[in-house]
This record gives C-alpha cells, structure tokens and sequence, in this order.
C-alpha cells in the first residue's frame, strides 16, 4: 500500500472522453474470418501453436450459439462482421516512457498513468488498442524474478510457464466470448512470480480503446508459485463513439499452493461500449483468490468473476460493486466452485441503479458431494435511486451432504427519505445528502479497494449521481 | 406425438386401459388443450424454468387413463378418507370419480354458497366455471402439462364463498390414485367473494403406496376484495408417482391469501405456485414443507408477482434431505413498475441429512419499483452436533432425536398456518412418513 497520500487521480468518465487520431500501421480490416487470424498471427510473428489453437478457437466460436438464457437482448446488437478486430502501430512496447509515440503518450499522459507509477506503482503496463505500448516493472521487482509482459511476448518469451496454463483455466469452448477471446486475443498481461516472492506494491494494467468499432480482446495470465503474493490492478477507458464497441477479454489466474492473488478492476467504459469478460481463478491448497471488481461503465457488462476451490482450505472472494445509469445494464456476479475439502468462499455484491439503469447480480455456488467443512457466505444489497431503475437477483446454490454450510442473503431497498431530509436539516442540498448516502452504502466494500481507487470509486460515484435527484 | 409413436403403444398393450399419451381430450371441448399439450415440446433442461430438474423423470409412457373404481375400493377408500376431527364437508375423488359429498355445517347450504363436483358446476353455473376455469396461464414452464391437466380433467371442487360469508370450519377434498400406472388429473377452484372466508384442504393419495402412477392437478385462488382464504395440499402420492401441481393464486384489494403445500409422496414432483398481488393492499402467505428422502426429487418454481401498490407477500419454503433426496427450489419476486410499497419475502432453508442428498436453491428478484423492502435468503445446512448431543445425552437415540430435530425445523412453516387441527393432521402425516422410513 502506499503511504503518501495521493490528492490527484486522473481517471474519470470526462477525462477519459477523448481521442486522437492515430495512424494504424496493421488492422486487419472489419469482420472476422480464418484470414484475419493468419493476418494477426503474421503480424505478431507468433509460432505455429498459437496459430493452431485461434482456428481451433474459430471454429468454436462460429459454432456456439449465442448465450440464451443468461442474456439481455442488447446482446444481439453486436455485428461481428462490422468489428475491427485487430489495429496496432507496430512498435514493440516500449520500456522508457519517453520512447512511446507521442500522439499515443498524450492519451496516457492525460489518463494520469506515468504519474501513477512514479507514485506508487511495482509496474504498469499500458494497452493502446489491440498491443501494449507502454510495459515497465521496477528494478527491484524484476531482480527477484517476476516476471511482468504482454502476453504476446510471454507465449514468445516464456512457453515453458505460459503454455502450461494457458487455456487450462478457462478452456476455449467455455463460451461464445471466451472462444472469440481465444482467437483474436493481443494484448493483457503476463505475470509469474516466483515461490515465496511477496510483490510488495501492485502491479498495474491500463487498456484503452482508441479507435471506433473496435474489440478489444486481452488475455491476462497471471501465476503466483507457492507461497508467492500478488496484488493487480486494471483500469480501462474509452472515449464515447456513434458505434458500438466490443470489449471482450478472458483472465486466467493460477493460485499455487500458499499463494495469495488479489485483481483489482475499475472499469470505466464508455456508455457504447460491450464489455463481456469471463474471469477465472484456480486456487491451490490454502491459497487464496480475491477479485474486487467495480463496474461503472459501458453499455452491457455481463462479467462473473469465478474461483474453483481446488486445493484443500483454498478461500475464494469476490468483492463486487455495481453502478448502472441510463441505459446501461451490469450484469455482474460471482462463481464459486468447491472442488476440495475444507474450502472457503464469500460473495459481496452491492450495486446501485440509477435513472434507468439496471443492474442484475447472478451468482453460482457449488458444493458437490463429500465435501467436508465447506462454507459460502453469500450477501448482495442493491440501492434503487429513482422509480424507473432496475434490479435483479438471480443466485443458484447447489449443496450436496451434510458437512457444509451456505447462505446467501439480498435485499434491496432505496434511500431513506429521512435520511435524505436529516441531511438536508444539517445544511446539505438534496443532491450531496443522495451522494452521501450512496457512498455510505458502498462504503465498506469502497475500503477494500486500494486507497487511490477508492478514493477515485467515490469521485465517480458523485459524478454519476450528479443530475439524477429530482 | 407421431403417429407412428401411438401405434406402437397401442399395440403393445391391447387389453389394459388406453395409455394417456395415445388417448385424446377427455370429452369434447377439451381437444384445443389436447392439441395444445401434444405440440408444446417436452421440456430440456438448457430451459431456464427446468434448470436443475432431471427432466428425464418426466416420462409418461407408461401411463393409463383412470380406471373405474369399484364398490369394495370404493367403500375402501372412503374409510381411508380421514383428515381433520371436525369439517364443513368433504368430497372424495378417486381415480377422477366422485365416490361422495358429504356436507357436515349448514353453512355450505347457505344461500349463494356453490360447493359442487366439478362437472356438476359446469352444468349448473356455466358462467362461473367459464370465467375463472383455468383462466391464469402457467408462466413457470409448466404449460405443457397445465394443457395436459386441461384436455384430461373430467372432475374436481368448484367452491364459490358469495359476499360476507365466512365459513369457519376447513372444506376437505380427497383425491386417490388407484391401480398400477393410473392416472388422475385433480382440479381444485376456489373462489371467495368481497370479504368472504373459507380454508379449504386437498389432500392427495395414492391406494397403494408404492404403485406407480401419474397425477396432474391444478388449483387456482381467486380472492375478491377483503377476502381470506387458506389453502393447504397435502400431497402424499405414492412413492412411484410422477406429479405436477400448477397453482395461481390471485389476490384483491385488502384480501389475504395464505398457502401450504406439504410435500411427503411422490418420486418425482414438479410444483409451481404463482401469487398474482392484484389489488393494493392484499397479502400472500406461501408456504411449503417437504421432506425428502430415497431418491425423491421435488422441484418446487415460486413466483410472487407484485402487480399493485400496497401489496406484501411472505414466502417460506423449508426442506429436508435425506438419502439421496434431491430438492430444487426456483424463487423469483417480481415487483413491477408502479407497485410502491411492496413488501416481499423469501426464504428458503434446506436441512441435509445425508452426505448423498442435493439441495439447489435459485431465489431471484427482479424490481422495477424503488420505493419497495424486498429481501430473500437461502441457507443449506445440517443438524448441529451440539444439538443432538444434547438429546442424545437424555438417553434418546441418535435416529430418534434426528427426527425430533427435523420435526422441529419443520413447525415453523406448520405453526405459520395458525390452525392447530390442520397441523396437527400435518404433523401426523410427517410422522407417519419418518415411521416409513426406518
């Protein structure tokens, strides 16, 4: 954590509404077939495995149907044939910030993300479209063998960590998006790190979406060795287009035995944007998998964050926060699978809806049979600001046997009109005493978050609620 | 069903009853809900409102139309027809015959009260029947075999309650299933005018215990203004038997509606309990009890639909596992735009007593109103260690005071009925059925 206190954080919904020109050295076009793959797997100059496993990976996708009865109907609004499913300047990522192109430096330098790292940072990456433009990791980290890339350059760099998990966590086929992912994927992160090393700051990724009808398709792979600790933090932006875009990653994490792995999301996509992520966690015996995720913008998320209990006394958590406005719908939840003895798994989810805006929690807790000393605690709280928004609950809980234990509890309310005018009484106008009081129902999930970004959620917080009283 | 399909069937077995999925509507006027059952499809459990269900069990090829009851069975069945110590009146059906009416309180010959089998009813107040038989759809993925219930029903309870009558003492129905592979198709109609009051209580049986048998029902709730109706079904069909229950309840202004399904029979059960809160001010009490042991599956959907402002509903499922029992519950309250001041509830708790048995708990919300206290819970868990230490450490076994435990768990939901004779009755039936089970 760090220490100084930090007043400035550059990321919000206004700064993030901006774009420039940039000139596209490879794009490989609209629509996707089994040529854009070869275009891709040319232009990366990847081996020959790789490119095996993305026609596979097509093959999958076009044969999946659409998700049925999971979906909103704003999923059949996507055009695959009008995406552009790959666009890069050329450059290899860059380890000094000064060597970045300066149009590309602009956007990150106004999304505050060099001035981050001085602060505080163990390493950052930076995804400009389809490649990472930007990659560093501080000395001292990089000396006790951690390794911190894209992905592209740890399949090249790395096969012999990378191929052994990659795809293992969340195989191709696991659904429609995760088999797009699978085929197109650049870009995102690759992280090992070495038994018993304990990364003292939080590694950090920032991917941005520049260009319009774009999907942007990370694959994040981040393993921790035994008894190794992990903290990474991801932001994403994109400036407000006519068009839709596509925002579909897959993150794969690997918990060996001991390890502890915390993944940090704030995503803040613009209002246009598709944002259909499958995360995934593998926990070994007595490591520990905590997903914190805070979903404030784009147009649909459907996200689930999910850890197979694998390994003996393994604990899973998933710390979620939900904000939905106009027009948006965070479909956002959480799976917990035990497959081990003893395992332990929490669920918090709190979202808020405002105007006409719809949040939906879904959640899947399973304890198959023989289990023992399993237990899953399950709350989800949803705020309700105006007569128009929009919640759902939708939970699943299958338990099988008698050695474990799971509830789950939701409840959903909306602001206390006294509350509202005891506030008002002390001096406030209608709109702080609502923002006041959205805060105080989120605060003590904000508090998990490291200090910059809950400072940054509650910005974003009283920006969103801004205009919604009355 | 292809034709080639009922050949096959009907030359397998030439001398017994018509099988059912070869035999048509029951009479005339049925055949649209005849032709209605054959094209919707069976059900897969890719299908949202079947998840979790081993659709597989729903399999109804080996099943026969009801067969006529004869005069010993009738006499029989009669004397088997026992529920609470004092009632209103009591109908007994088996095999879809009525075998008898009895009416014990002269209020059901009160002026305007109909209590009547339900072909009588259709000839006698046509009117009454047309405008509520069946008039809510089955919305949680039971239409199929609501369609099935319609083109086969040829009897039932039509009860209508007029304005200001309240009838203390409960109404009972008796429907039995008898013969191997029978079928019966139980209709329950219930209609309580402004400010009327009655309890009604079905119970369900089978002849012999574990013949194998299909039984279809339906019970629709229709509660003017004011009104306060109790209905409780107590399903104990034998432990062969595939069934379905479809209910709507539908509640008015300021009326109260409060419901129990206790869930011993069957091997496979599929129950689905729909509470329309129609007009502000009404209230819904759901209620359920199951146990579950062997391989039973009972797969229970709910739904509390708050269509008006003003409107509570209360849901408390309580199951109990045992063997490699399976049970599902699939809860969904609805609020709509519009209906402030909702108030709903939803609980479910599941109570595992063997390491085979599987509960699955789905409780959802979808709210479109803010100004609502909406909350739901669902807990899976075992009998405490602490507490049967306790009881055995008085001298009582370890079976004996498993049974006392789940007893316990299961009288919250009994006692919520607040009517001691039909818990009582409720309580025996529980008994009886852990006596069964060693």
């Amino acid at each position: 954590m760090p220490t100084e206190e930090i007043t400035d954080l550059d990321i919000d919904r206004t700064r993030g509404d901006f774009r420039y020109d940039v000139k596209h050295e490879f794009d490989a076009g609209t629509g996707l077939t089994h040529d854009t793959i070869d275009y891709i797997v040319n232009v990366k100059g990847e081996p020959d495995w790789i490119r095996d496993w993305r026609h596979k990976a097509l093959d999958i996708f076009l044969s999946k149907p659409m998700p049925t009865h999971w979906a909103s109907k704003d999923l059949e609004n996507i055009v695959f044939k009008d995406i552009r499913y790959y666009l890069s300047g050329g450059q290899k990522a860059s380890r000094s910030w000064e060597d970045v192109p300066e149009d590309m430096k602009r956007t990150f330098e106004r999304l505050g993300i060099p001035e981050q790292e001085r602060k505080f940072l163990a390493g950052v990456e930076a995804q400009f479209d389809s490649e990472a433009v930007y990659s560093n990791i501080k000395k001292a980290v990089g000396e006790q063998g951690v390794i911190f890339m894209g992905s592209t350059d740890g399949l090249k760099e790395h096969p012999e960590i990378f191929r052994k998990w990659f795809g293992k966590v969340i195989p191709t086929g696991d659904n429609k998006f995760s088999a797009l992912n699978s085929a197109v994927f650049s870009g995102g992160s690759f992280i090992y790190v070495p038994p018993g090393v304990k990364v003292k700051h939080p590694l950090q990724a920032y991917f941005r979406i520049n260009a319009e009808n774009f999907g942007q398709f990370e694959r994040t792979l981040i393993i921790a060795d035994e008894g190794s600790e992990v903290m990474y933090m991801e932001g994403c932006t994109a400036p407000k287009f006519e068009t839709a875009t596509l925002h579909s990653a897959v993150v794969e994490l690997v918990a060996m035995k001991g390890a502890k792995i915390q993944y940090v999301t704030v995503q803040n996509w613009s209002a246009n944007v598709f944002n259909l992520v499958t995360k995934r966690a593998i926990a070994h015996e007595e490591a520990e998998v905590k997903w914190i995720d805070c979903n404030i913008g784009s147009r649909l998320t459907m996200k689930y964050p999910g850890v197979v209990l694998k390994g003996r006394k393994a604990r899973g958590e998933v710390i979620s926060i939900a904000l939905a406005n106009d027009g948006q719908h965070q479909d956002t939840g959480a799976k917990m699978i035990h497959a081990a003895d003893e395992t332990t798994s929490n669920i918090v989810s709190k979202s808020i809806s405002i105007g006409k805006g719809r949040s939906t929690y879904r959640g899947l807790v399973h304890v198959p049979k023989h289990l023992k000393g399993c237990k899953n605690n399950t709350e989800c709280d949803a705020l309700l600001i105006n007569s128009t928004a929009r919640t759902d609950t939708y939970p699943a809980i299958t338990v099988r046997g008698t050695g474990n234990a799971c509830q789950h509890e939701a409840s959903v309310s909306q602001i206390s009109a006294e509350q509202i005018f005891y506030m008002q009484q002390r001096g406030l106008t209608e709109a702080q005493a609502m923002s006041l009081s959205v805060n105080g129902f989120v605060n003590d999930l904000v508090r998990q978050f490291p200090m910059e970004y809950s400072v940054e959620l509650k910005r974003l917080i009283d920006l969103e609620m801004e205009g919604s009283v009355g | 069903m292809s034709t080639a399909l009922l050949e096959e069937d009907m030359t397998e077995t030439p001398a017994a009853p018509a099988r059912l999925l070869s035999a048509g509507p029951a009479a005339p006027g049925q055949e649209a809900a005849w032709e209605q059952f054959t094209k919707i499809p069976w059900p897969t459990r890719t299908d949202e409102r079947w998840r979790f269900a081993n659709v597989k069990d729903l399999d109804m090829g080996a099943y026969a139309l009801p067969s006529p009851i004869d005069e010993a069975t009738r006499e029989d069945l009669l004397a088997r027809s026992r529920g609470v110590e004092t009632s209103a009146g009591r109908m007994v059906f088996a095999n879809d015959q009525l075998l008898s009416r009895e009416v014990y309180s002269e209020k059901l010959n009160q002026l305007g009260v109909v209590w009547l089998p339900l072909e009588q009813a259709l000839h006698e107040h046509p009117d009454l029947v047309q405008q509520y038989f069946m008039r809510e759809e089955a919305i949680l993925g039971g239409q199929k075999f609501a369609a099935l219930h319609a083109s086969q029903v040829r009897t039932g309870m039509l009860l209508y309650v007029p304005r200001g009558v309240e009838i203390d003492l409960p109404i009972e129905a008796f429907h039995w299933l008898h013969g191997d592979n029978s079928s019966c198709f139980p209709h329950t109609l219930i209609i309580a005018e402004e400010r009327a009051k009655v309890t009604v209580v079905d119970y369900y049986e089978s002849a012999d215990a574990n013949a194998p048998g299909l039984a279809c029902a339906v019970n629709d709730l229709w509660l003017g203004a004011g009104a306060n109706v109790t209905y409780v079904c107590a399903q104990n069909w034998s432990r062969k038997a595939l069934a379905f229950q479809i209910n709507a309840t539908v509640v008015g202004r300021d009326a109260q509606a409060r419901t129990l399904f206790a869930q011993l029979g069957t091997h496979h059960l599929r129950s689905e309990s729909v509470s329309h809160l129609r007009g502000p001010g009404g209230r819904s009490d759901m209620l359920a009890l199951t146990v579950a042991d062997d391989a039973q599956e009972i797969d229970a959907r709910t739904f509390q639909i708050h269509e008006a402002p003003n409107t509570a509903s209360d849901l408390l499922y309580k199951n109990s596992l045992d063997d490699s029992a399976r049970t599902i519950f699939s809860g969904l309250i609805r609020v709509d735009s519009g209906a402030h001041q909702t108030d709903a509830y939803q609980k479910v708790r599941n109570l595992l007593l063997s390491d085979e048995a599987e509960a699955n708990s789905a409780p959802g919300l979808e709210i479109e109103a803010n100004d609502v206290r909406c909350t739901h819970g669902a807990t899976s868990g075992q009998i405490e260690q602490e507490e049967l230490f306790y009881l055995m450490s008085r001298g009582i076994s370890k079976r004996a005071a498993q049974k006392l435990i789940v007893h316990g768990f299961l009288q919250e939901v009994v006692e919520r009925l607040d009517q001691p004779a039909i818990g009582a009755k409720l309580a025996q039936m529980v008994q009886a059925k852990f006596a069964r089970h060693t």
